[in-house]
């Protein structure tokens, strides 16, 4: 195999200054929100207090040291997990009073989340992966096919369709998961660590594709502690021991 | 979500553990089995029954020391055995009481023998037995070639015989057997007519036949003791109650039956015989009931058993599925799906095999092949009611899990 060719541009060549889109309506409130996890005598604050507002068609990312709450944060953002206490609003509706199945239509259809652990199903083939939203979104089967096709192109990976997640590396399974949380075409993504596990090349080709996206009036939180990736977002929040540290433009 | 892919789903998962799958569905196809089997061996032979066991002519009842061959229960042998025979002088005197009644008054005894002629022989034990003129009525014969007996053959105790097709067959496979003389046992008898062809019922080759005068047949055989049967058929369908009436009150009376004693004899006919087989086909059936209703049972238990050992290996999945999306009802719908295409898979290898086996049955026994829909329909029904049943309790708790700590398990 050759090496990348030294032409390839490092992700910090980024032309700057980048476009700034006026934020939209309020999507995400959280108030003095907490997350405790008592284990035995032990109780661990996963989150002690955050309060953040996020409006439609930011780009944020999350940083942060490994266990400062990120991936509790995010979960609790995606509709995933439910705090200790504090109240989180999503578009203007309180998360705590909604039943199971309006927090599912809302993580089929607003928001796309990328696990940090991909959370593929490890039977089902890339194309089937994909297919699974739009499965439960109630797709006739021929249009399902397509996206989820177009979705897999979209992060190159259109020759990979009948592997299996243990057919692929890891990160071409991480490409998977973003396929995944973008077939429905949600207004948010919610991102822990898309980058993890690319090589630099493909990391630059995913930060292009949110770009893309940010540019298209979607709303972006990526959790990651690159500063090359933050970089790429108009704001950073860093958490430290379950609390914010800074937020402020990037 | 259509249903066709949640049947996809399920067919996928169950595929993964293939011998799993396959063993919890041998459960339900051993109930479904047992069950289905002896209905269609039952129904097999309910229809033949009722052509195979009229060996009676139409509105005769039959009259005899011992009951019909088919008893429920516990059979009384010693009582019947205690009867006196009826004998040769009892049913003459019962046909001369019944002469202002019916004409058709036919007596028969059975033996058994092997037939000879010119070196050639029947097989050692067909039907050897003595009878009259009424016996063609009275027994749903006809003559193919040759004649009846006559009142006179009886009277005279003329020694001669009617040869069944098989008998036929058998010592005159290129010649005409009538004006020739057979042996049968030591017996020289010329042979006036032959049977027409009547086939087998349940196994019995009922043309391995050869009747003979039962004034002969009683003498040449030196029976004294051996019992009459008696047959009587009344002249219409009207009037079989009232020759049935007369017959029991003109045995008595041949009998010599004092008013308070029970009848020592049997009466039974077409419609009798039929219900005796009803009742033993009745009780076969129900006790093929309560078995399989036990293994059915037994294999529910063991879908929700599988079912439940499933939803928690999958608990990731059911995690990640959720996590993108999928409703309760969803869930629901998948593991509900994968518990009834269990259990109705195996219901319909259950019902096949049954047929199948049921049918072997049948016709080992001469009935002919049926395929009885009410009662797979009725099984396929059962088994998903199963499946739903068994498999609600574990795919509502795969529903009601939280995604998050779907998702952490391990
Ligand atoms: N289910 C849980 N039970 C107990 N403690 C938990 C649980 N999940 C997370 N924690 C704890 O909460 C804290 C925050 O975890 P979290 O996963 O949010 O960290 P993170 O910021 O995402 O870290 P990383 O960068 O390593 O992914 C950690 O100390 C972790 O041990
Ligand atoms: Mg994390």
């Amino acid at each position: 195999m050759n090496p990348p060719p030294e032409a390839s541009p490092p992700p910090a060549a980024l032309p700057r200054p980048r476009p700034i889109r006026p934020p939209g309506p309020l999507v995400i409130a959280i108030d003095d929100v907490a997350k405790l996890y008592v284990m035995g005598e032990e109780t661990i604050h996963a989150l002690r207090s955050v309060s953040l507002r996020i409006h439609r068609n930011e780009y944020l990312a999350i940083m942060g040291p490994s266990g400062s709450g990120k991936s509790t944060l995010m979960n609790m953002l995606g509709c995933l997990d439910t705090p200790t206490s504090g109240r989180y609003e999503f578009n203007g509706r309180n998360v705590a009073a909604m039943d199971d199945d309006e927090l599912a239509a809302i993580r089929n259809r607003e928001i796309g989340f990328v696990f940090q652990t991909f959370n593929l199903l490890p039977r089902s083939n890339a194309l089937r992966n994909v297919e699974l939203p739009l499965i439960y979104a109630g797709l006739p089967p021929e249009e399902r096919r397509e996206r989820a096709r177009q979705a897999l192109a979209d992060v190159g990976l259109g020759n990979r369709l009948d592997h299996k997640p243990a057919e692929l590396s890891g990160g071409q399974r991480q490409r998977v998961a973003i396929a995944r949380a973008l077939v429905n075409r949600p207004s948010i993504l919610l991102a822990d660590e898309p980058t993890g596990n690319l090589d630099s090349q493909t990391g630059v080709e995913i930060m292009a594709l949110f770009e893309e996206l940010y540019e298209r009036g979607n709303t972006l939180i990526v959790v990651t502690h690159e500063e090359d990736v933050a970089r790429h977002a108009r704001r950073i929040v860093r958490l430290r021991d379950g609390l914010i540290a800074s937020d402020e433009p990037a | 979500m259509n249903p066709s892919e949640v049947i996809r789903m399920a067919l996928a998962s169950l595929g993964v553990h293939k011998l799993r799958s396959i063993l919890t569905m041998g459960g339900i196809t051993i109930g479904v089995f047992s069950v289905i089997g002896v209905m269609t061996a039952v129904s097999a032979l309910r229809t033949s029954v009722e052509t195979g066991l009229s060996f009676l002519g139409s509105n005769v009842f039959q009259i005899s020391k011992w009951p019909t061959g088919i008893q429920v229960g516990g059979f009384n042998r010693e009582k019947y055995r205690k009867r006196r025979p009826i004998t040769y002088a009892e049913a003459q005197r019962y046909r001369a009481l019944m002469a202002g009644t019916t004409d058709v008054v036919r007596l028969v005894s059975w033996g058994d023998g092997q037939a000879f002629y010119a070196g050639r022989q029947s097989s050692p034990n067909l039907d050897y037995g003595g009878t009259d003129e009424n016996f063609l009525a009275a027994n749903q014969e006809s003559i193919d070639a040759g004649r009846n007996f006559t009142a006179a053959d009886v009277e005279l105790r003329r020694p001669v015989a009617i040869v069944g097709q098989t008998v036929l067959a058998a010592l005159f496979p290129s010649e005409s057997p009538l004006g020739r003389s057979i042996k049968v046992n030591k017996h020289i008898y010329t042979v006036i007519g032959t049977f027409a062809k009547k086939g087998t019922s349940f196994g019995w080759d009922q043309d391995e036949i050869v009747m003979v005068p039962i004034s002969r047949f009683l003498e040449d055989n030196g029976i004294k003791h051996s019992s009459i049967n008696i047959a009587t058929q009344a002249e219409s369908q009207a009037a079989y109650g009232d020759t049935l009436a007369q017959g029991i009150i003109a045995m008595r009376l041949a009998r010599k039956l004092p008013p308070e004693a029970e009848n020592d004899f049997d009466v039974y006919s077409n419609d009798s015989l039929v219900a005796a087989f009803a009742q033993v086909a009745d009780s076969v059936s129900e006790g093929a009931f309560v078995v399989s209703a036990i293994a059915l049972l037994a294999s529910g238990v063991g879908i929700m058993n599988i079912m439940l050992v499933s939803v928690t290996e999958r608990t990731k999945e059911i995690g990640v599925r959720k996590s993108i999306g999928a409703r309760r009802v969803n869930i629901l719908a998948q593991f509900l799906v994968e518990a009834v295409v269990l259990s109705v898979a195996g219901g319909l290898a259950g019902i096949l095999l049954g047929v199948v086996a049921g049918d072997i049955a049948a016709s080992k026994l001469n009935a002919g092949i049926v395929f009885p829909w009410g009662w797979a329909l009725a099984g396929l029904l059962v088994c998903t009611g199963i499946g739903v049943g068994f498999g609600f309790y574990p795919a509502l708790r795969a529903a009601k899990m939280d995604p998050i700590d779907a998702l952490r398990y391990e």
